[in-house]
Formats: structure tokens, sequence, C-alpha cells
């Protein structure tokens, strides 16, 4: 892509009014139901004006049923939806100013790319005369002005999903929201069209709301993500907050690989220990004393030979060798651990069956006290 | 590798394209072809080629067509035959457009009516109703009767070309609405949300939008619709409309004789008219796949009806309803009706109908069950074969005979009747001692030729439901070609084969077009020309009806039956898959 035509086009010579206009959304209260079933629950979130927001969670959690709430699709929710300070709860879709890129991208096969990516305009009514530019510019802005005048089954994937949000963005709205728009893209692809999106993001400063299944896909491109589960917001934060200090057992297991072990936590004058229900007392740096679960992330564990207080006898049953890492499956604490040694030329390797000490990173153990997820 | 010489290569191999060495499945597909060829295609370029010839000298001429234009008779029928094509398939929009506009886009509980709109007319072919029709909507009929007695006028809803586009349109919509509901429900609804997105909504998002991806499955029932009433015979000739072209070409042949040009150059038109239609209508779709469904997503969004709404959907639906039930009701009233003449209903009830038509009809229905059944039995024996040929073999040329089966539908019954008598008048059936043209035989194989290729679509969904690796397990286990066909394929395609018989057969047996060309004497008709006969004279009218009744009883239990095939083998097989 060349900065310096598109700074001429149109649609982005309004580049800086448009950083001026970004707007927020507030969202308070939510809730949403498909007849009877209750598919979003009390939903709360702040989204701050230009962020790049990521919607995190598995198959089924509500996170395609809130983007669509928000861009007026679906149900009528309960709740106050705010964008840009404006109440749109009771506002149909098309009087809303949000772009949607759908997950199908939902190009019109009976239209050509320029006619897909100028209906938005012509439903503006934008003169004649100013149409034809802005779609070029538009086109600029993901790189496929040649494609201009084929029809969208003539188009790759990639190349689809870049016309989808060439038409959503020349109508430059006030939001952008994405629901998992890499998702039917191959590998590679996706990688690439990840850092893509993001650019484009920075470049328009559009408050972009990103929905994925995928926690890399949220982890690599979002400012700020919430994490869903049934309906519910688990817990909102930059991908590294939700990472290193996740709030319950669900965010825990599902960004990134964790060993949870169940147990209480114990204080003896200055020194906190987490007991397992087997017994063993691991070290820890603070907590509230009571029931709850540990949580041990694969690459803070240490693999020793040489026992002693504070370590955990166990026995190596499996080992993956991933490259940069070793990855062991230790059965400790009646319990089969994953710890990932890293890798490099030397590195002593431990045979399937030898008896180890695993020793944990006192600082980076999270303790989530019982009735806080499953 | 060093290039071996070219003259090498073709001299090894010039014999084997020379003299294939014919394999079974070649030997059937050459018999096949044979058979096509014979009966499908020299007929109908017979016809083409008598169009352009003088009667007297035999040289080829455009004079038939000069002279077909120069008569006014002539220009009026081919005028009326458009015209009449053409209001039939506004007619039919108009029915079909707002049933097909409430199944897709409400929650209308009354959708199960809709449905069985979409089949009750195919049930009963346009002919046999059309009598009826006249005595419910004709100037003197019951609907009118009541109209001038309470209001003082009436409507003409049957008068001349009128009666046939009724018939017709009432007959036909199923094919616009099928066709357009299936490519409404083929929209996602992402498509519509995104116009919405983008701002648009209402009528423009429709017209934008909705209507284009539509249009597709919209032409390609229009087409059809508009082929089919182009090329009816049986319909117009009830309702005693002689100025459109089928009639036209059937009188000229019957009255006059099979050296008359006239039948033939409306023959030619005929055809070309289908072709056309049917290559516009490819030419408008081709590449315009606009399923846009997704794997989990749904059809367009479907809202509640507020109560006034309601209503007049189900105004809507029951009225259609009304109408597309009226030759049903019609034809039953007929058949067991005393007499009907300037009333609004028959005098009185009886069964004498009944016991005339089973003490005149049952040559009429023997020939039937005789020349349909045939005619299906021959039609789901090649289209197995050309089905297998061309799903499971490489043979030369298999397309070409599917295309050549498939071009059937494509053909009149008329042009081929016509065709039919030209090749054979001057054949004599051994043994039988006299000409093929009047040998009951050549209805069977006109029937056969007609509707072959609907045991053709049966039979190769069958088949492309039988997986490859069934059959490369038996031959795997030592299996000839043969046997794994016999043993294997056959047997697993039963249900299919099945219904497409029956479909041929329930179709074949109310057939008229071509049958009414070839039929020589009364002893050899069959039902449909029994129906003709009968209703060409008042007092014949209720045995006629009784007759019909009795047409209508066989497609509609045909239709039944292969459904229910269809259905009990689909559950069958998804209990296979299950376990
Ligand atoms: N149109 C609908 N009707 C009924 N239930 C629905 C509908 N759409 C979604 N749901 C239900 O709502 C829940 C959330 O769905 P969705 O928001 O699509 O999840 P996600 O996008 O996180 O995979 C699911 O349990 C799903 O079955
Ligand atoms: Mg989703």
């Amino acid at each position: 892509m060349n900065d310096s035509t598109q700074l001429e086009a149109p649609a982005v010579a309004k580049n800086g009014d448009m950083k001026q206009r970004m707007v927020g959304i507030e969202i308070e209260n939510l809730h949403l139901s498909f007849g009877q079933t209750e598919v979003l629950s009390g939903v709360d979130l702040t989204i701050e004006p230009g962020e790049f927001f990521a919607f995190l969670g598995p198959s089924g959690s509500g996170k395609s049923t809130l983007l669509r709430a928000i861009a007026g699709f679906g149900p009528r929710p309960r709740g106050m939806i705010r964008i840009g300070g404006r109440d749109v709860i009771d506002l149909p879709p098309w009087k809303r100013n949000v772009g949607m890129v759908f997950q199908s991208y939902a190009l019109w096969p009976h239209l050509s790319v320029r006619e897909n990516v100028a209906f938005g305009l012509r439903e503006l009514r934008f003169p004649r005369a100013e149409i034809g530019p802005r779609v070029d510019a538009a086109l600029d802005l993901v790189g496929l002005r040649d494609l201009a005048d084929r029809m969208p089954n003539q188009l790759s994937g990639g190349q689809q999903q870049r016309i989808a949000l060439a038409r959503t963005v020349v109508v430059e709205p006030q939001v952008l929201l994405l629901d998992e728009p890499l998702s039917n893209l191959d590998a590679n692809l996706r990688v690439q069209m990840r850092r893509e999106l993001l650019a484009l993001q920075r470049k328009l400063g559009l408050t972009t709301i990103f929905v994925t299944h995928d926690q890399e896909e949220a982890n690599t491109t979002s400012d700020r993500m919430a994490v869903l589960d049934g309906g519910v917001i688990q817990q909102v934060g930059t991908p590294q907050q939700l990472y290193d200090a996740p709030c319950n057992l669900f965010v825990a297991g599902f960004l990134g690989t964790a060993n949870i072990l169940e147990g209480r936590v114990e204080r003896d004058g200055e020194a906190v220990r987490f007991v397992t229900t087997t017994g063993e007392a691991l070290p820890i740096a603070e907590a509230e004393p009571g029931r709850g679960s540990i949580v041990l992330r694969p690459q803070n564990i240490t693999l020793t030979t040489d026992g002693g207080p504070g370590t955990i006898a166990g026995e190596v049953v499996h080992r993956e060798f991933l490259g940069s890492q070793i990855r062991y499956i230790v059965q400790a604490a009646g319990a089969e651990i994953i710890v990932d040694q890293s890798h490099s030329v030397g590195t002593d390797w431990q045979e399937i069956g030898a008896k180890v000490s695993l020793r944990i990173n006192a600082r980076t153990a999270v303790v989530i006290p019982r009735g806080h997820g499953a | 590798m060093p290039d071996t010489p070219a003259t090498g290569n073709l001299a090894d191999k010039l014999p084997s394209a020379l003299f294939p060495r014919l394999s079974a499945t070649a030997l059937v597909a050459v018999l096949i072809a044979i058979i096509l060829i014979g009966l499908l295609l020299i007929p109908v370029l017979l016809v083409i080629y008598v169009a352009f010839q003088d009667p007297n000298t035999g040289a080829l001429t455009l004079n038939n067509f000069r002279d077909f234009f120069s008569s006014s008779l002539f220009r009026e029928s081919f005028w009326n035959s458009f015209y009449v094509s053409a209001m039939s398939v506004v007619i039919a929009t108009a029915i079909a457009l707002p049933l097909a506009y409430i199944t897709t886009r409400f929650n209308f509980a009354g959708s199960i009516l809709i449905q069985s709109l979409g089949f009750i007319p195919l049930i009963m072919p346009p002919f046999v109703g059309a009598v009826a029709m006249q005595l419910i909507f004709g100037r003197n009929g019951t609907v009118n009767l009541l109209l001038r007695d309470s209001f003082g006028f009436t409507i003409p809803f049957m008068d001349g070309l009128n009666g046939v586009i009724l018939v017709q349109s009432i007959h036909y919509f199923p094919f616009i609405l099928i066709n357009l509901s299936a490519s409404l429900r083929n929209i996602d609804r992402s498509m519509e949300e995104a116009a919405q997105n983008l701002g648009s909504h209402g009528m423009r998002l429709f017209r934008r939008i909705v209507f284009p991806l539509a249009m597709p499955g919209y032409i390609a029932g229009a087409a059809l619709v508009f082929i089919k009433v182009f090329d009816d015979l049986g319909t117009p000739l009830l309702l005693n409309v002689n100025n459109m072209l089928a009639p036209q070409a059937f009188l000229r042949i019957s009255s006059i004789g099979i050296s008359d040009p006239m039948g033939y150059v409306i023959s030619f038109i005929l055809v070309m008219f289908s072709i056309f239609s049917l290559w516009a209508s490819f030419l408008f779709m081709r590449g315009k796949d606009y399923a846009t469904v997704q794997k989990g997503g749904g059809g367009l969004s479907r809202r509640d009806l507020k109560l006034g709404e309601k209503i007049l959907a189900y105004g809507v639906v029951l009225l259609i309803l009304a109408f597309v039930l009226s030759p049903h009701i019609g034809l039953t009233l007929l058949a067991f009706g005393t007499i009907w003449s300037f009333a609004p209903l028959p005098d009185g009830y009886t069964l004498k109908n009944f016991v005339t038509m089973w003490q005149t009809s049952g040559q009429y229905i023997s020939n039937t069950i005789l020349y349909a059944g045939l005619a299906a039995l021959a039609d789901v024996i090649i289209g197995t074969a050309i089905a297998y040929i061309v799903l499971r073999t490489r043979i030369f040329g298999r397309k070409a005979l599917d295309y050549l089966a498939t071009a059937a539908l494509a053909v009149p019954g008329v042009v081929l009747g016509i065709g039919y008598l030209r090749l054979f008048h001057g054949i004599e059936v051994p043994f039988v001692g006299k000409p093929m043209a009047s040998w009951w035989v050549i209805i069977a194989l006109a029937l056969m030729i007609r509707r072959l290729p609907y045991a053709l679509r049966a039979c190769t969904a069958a088949l492309q439901q039988v997986s490859v690796a069934l059959e490369e397990a038996a031959e795997n286990l030592g299996a000839t070609k043969g046997r794994t066909i016999r043993r294997v394929v056959i047997p697993l395609m039963t249900a299919g084969i099945l219904a497409g018989f029956v479909t041929s057969f329930a179709t074949a047996a109310v057939e008229l077009s071509a049958t009414i060309m070839l039929v020589s004497s009364d002893a050899d008709a069959p039902l449909a020309y029994g129906i003709y006969l009968f209703m060409q004279t008042p007092s014949g009218r209720g045995a006629g009806a009784a007759l019909g009744l009795v047409a209508v009883l066989i497609v509609g239990l045909g239709t039944f039956i292969s459904q229910l095939i269809v259905e009990r083998d689909k559950k069958y097989r998804m209990n296979g898959q299950d376990q």
C-alpha cells in the first residue's frame, strides 16, 4: 500500500476529522433472550474511543449476539447501549452508523466489487460525482483497486474479506464491528490479515470491536478484550492482564495452558503457602487464606532433579518436543501437570519414567478463591 | 524421456480409435444413442426439414413460412399463443409472488396451506379441469350467474383466450412458486443485514438486494411456465380456442393430412420458441448461482405478522386456494351432477356418470396402464443406464447422451407427434399389417421419450447417493462390472428408480399433446384421449369428468407414492448413517 496516494483520496483525507469524531461505546446491564432462552445476561462494558477491542470466548458464548445487538440486529435487548453518548437501543440498524463486517463477508453476488462498495454511499444519497472517487479511495485503502470490476465470486477469500472491509469503511461509520473476520481464511493469510486489520484500524482511528474464539488473534490485535462465557462477561482487561491475573478458572483455562490444582491458602506469619488437597505445600507470594485453586502456567514451573522444601515430587509420563520448548507431562500432586522447559542446543532431556521435582515460581502463581468460575 | 515420433503415436492410436473394443456398457450406450437419435432427434429434425421443403417438389424453400405469415389466421394464432403464454406468466407470477413472499418473510401458521397449494394443481392436468372451469367461471357459470343476480355485471374470466390464460396460470403457477421460494430461501440473512447496516431498508432494500438475488429462481420458473403454455395443445382444444399455434398444427395435420406444410412450420416455431426461452433463461442465469445461505446461518429473517396483516395474509391465501381448487371442485360436481347448465350448481346428484364411464372407458383405462406402464418401465431402464454411463464411466460422448435425453423437455408433444406420423407413416409393421404410424406401440414410444427426462433425473439423483466406494468394495471382492451393477448398484438405487417410475407413469397417463396426434382408432386410445372425446359433447361431460377424476386419482396417488418412497428412503439412509 502506498501512503501518499491514499492521503490524497477523499475517504482518508478526513482522517484527521475522524480521529476527533472517535466515539466510545457504553453498555449497561444488557439482557437479551431468544424466546425463553437468555443468551446475554447483564453485560456491562465500556469501550474507549479509538480502542481496538476484542470479544473472546468459546463458540456459543454470545459474542456474535452481543456484537449484533450493538449493530441493531437480533431481538431487542433490555438495558442500555450508547454509542458516542447516544442511546441507540431503539434505533433500527440503518440509523446507527456502525459498520459491520460479516463472518461470511456477505458480499452481494449480483453486484460488482465497485457496486458493492458504492452501495452504502448511494443509500446515503451521496452526489454521483463523489461516489466514484470515494469508492476508489476505499479500494486503495485495502489495496484492491484493480479488482473493482470483478464479481465477488471471482475473488479469493482474502480478497473478499478486504472488499467487505472497504464496503464498510467507505461510509465512514463511527464504529467498526468485525465478526470472526479471519475465520474463513487459511492459516498463513490469517496472520497477515490480522496485521493489516490492525494497521488499518490504527490509520483510521476507528473504534473497533473484533469477535474471535481464537485467543492468539485477540492477544495479538486488541488493546483490551472481554472474555465471554455463557452470555456473561468474565473479565475485561489487556491481554497481559487477563493472562497473568485471570479472575476465575474459566479465564485462566481459556487463555493459554494452565495447570489447576485444588487446595487452600494458609498463612504462617509472613510466609504464605498453598496446600494442595494431596498435601503438597507450595510457597506463594500473596493471597487471602481459604479454599481455592492455584493456576500454574507451564513455563513458570521448573523441572529439577534435586528435591527440597517447596517442591513437588513427580514422575515424567509423557514428553513432546516443540522446538523452542520441551513439554513434559508430569504425574504429581494427584494430577497430570504440564511443564514447559525452554530448549536450546545441549539442554538435558528428562526421560519418561524419570523421578523429578517441580519448583514453582512463587510470584507468578495465581490463586483463585473458591466459587470463582467452573 | 525423448519425444517419440508423432507418427508412431498416431499409428498406435488409430486402430483403437477406428475400431473401439466395445465393452458391455459401451454397447448399451450405443444402443441408447440409437434409440434417442431414432425416436427423438430424427423425428424433430425431419419436422424442421419438411417445414423448409416445397410440398410438391421437395426442394428447399422459405415459401412455407411466407405462406404462414401471409395468412391472417396464422398471424393471429402466433400472436395469441405468445400473448396467452406471456399473460399466463404474469398471472402465475401474481399468484406465486405473494405466496412465496409470505412463506419466506413471515412467521405464518398458514404456510402448510401454501405448501399444499404448491402441488394441488400439479396433480390435475390442465385440460382435465378446463371444462369444469367453464362451468364455474364461464359466461353462464356459477360465479357469473351469482354476480349477475346480485350486482348485475359479469366478469369474462373464461371468454376466449382469457379462459386459456386462467386455466394455464392456475395449473402452472407452482413452477414459479417453487423456484422463487427456493431462491428466496437460499438468500442468507447476512445479505439483508449487510444492506441494513449500510443504511438501506424497506422497499429499497427489497428492490436492490432481495429481488435481484431471487431473480434467477424466478426466471427459471417463468421460462418453464412460458414454454409449457406455449406448447400446450390440450387446454385450448378443450376450451375450443383454436386460433393458437398448437391447435392449428393439430387441426391442419388431422384435417388436411401429413403432407400439409403448415403443421411443420408451426412445429418449427414451437421448437424455436422452446429452445429460445431455455437458452435465454440459461444465458440469464449463467454465473448467477446466488445461493448464499451459510452453514448454520438462516435464510432471510422472518417477523411475526400483526393482526391486520395476518387477516390479510389469510385472505390472500384462502382466495388463491379457492381459485386453485376450483377445477377440482368443478370436476367433482360435474362428475356427480345430473344436468349442469345455466345454474350455479348441478340440478341433482347421481352416480350414473361413473356407470357410463365404467361401461365405455374400460378400454381407455387398460390402454393407459399398458402404454404408460411400458413407457415408464423403458424410461427407468434407459434412465438408470444413462445415469450410470454419465456418472461412472468415461465413455466418449456420455454427456451428449444425457443432454439428448434431457432435450426431450424442449420438444413439444405436438411436434413429436407430427414427427412420428411423418417418419413412420410409410413403414409397415411386420405381422400386424398396418403402417407403423397407426400402431399403438408408437404411442407408448412417444410417451417414453417425453417422460424420459423425469425418470433420468430421478435415477441420476439415486445413483449420486450410491457411493463409489461401495462399488469398488464389490469389485475388489472379485465381482465383475456387470455383477457389481446388478448386485450392488441397482439394489441401492431401487427407491430412486421406483420414484422415477411412478412419476413417469403418472405423468404419461395424462399426456395428451402427442397422444392426440398418434391415436388412430378409439380402440387404441388412452384415458386422456377418452376425456377429450367425452368433453366434446355436453351429454358426455359427466362421464368425461368421472374419467377425469380417475386421472386425478392416478396422478395424485402416483405423486403421493413417489413422495412416500423418497421420504422412506431418506429416513432409511439417515438411520443407516447414525449406526
Ligand atoms: N437466532 C437464534 N435463535 C435462537 N438462539 C440463538 C440464535 N442465535 C444464537 N442463538 C444462541 O445464542 C447463543 C450465543 O450464540 P452466538 O452469539 O452466536 O455465539 P458465538 O458467536 O459466541 O459463537 C448460542 O447458544 C446460540 O445457540
Ligand atoms: Mg459467532
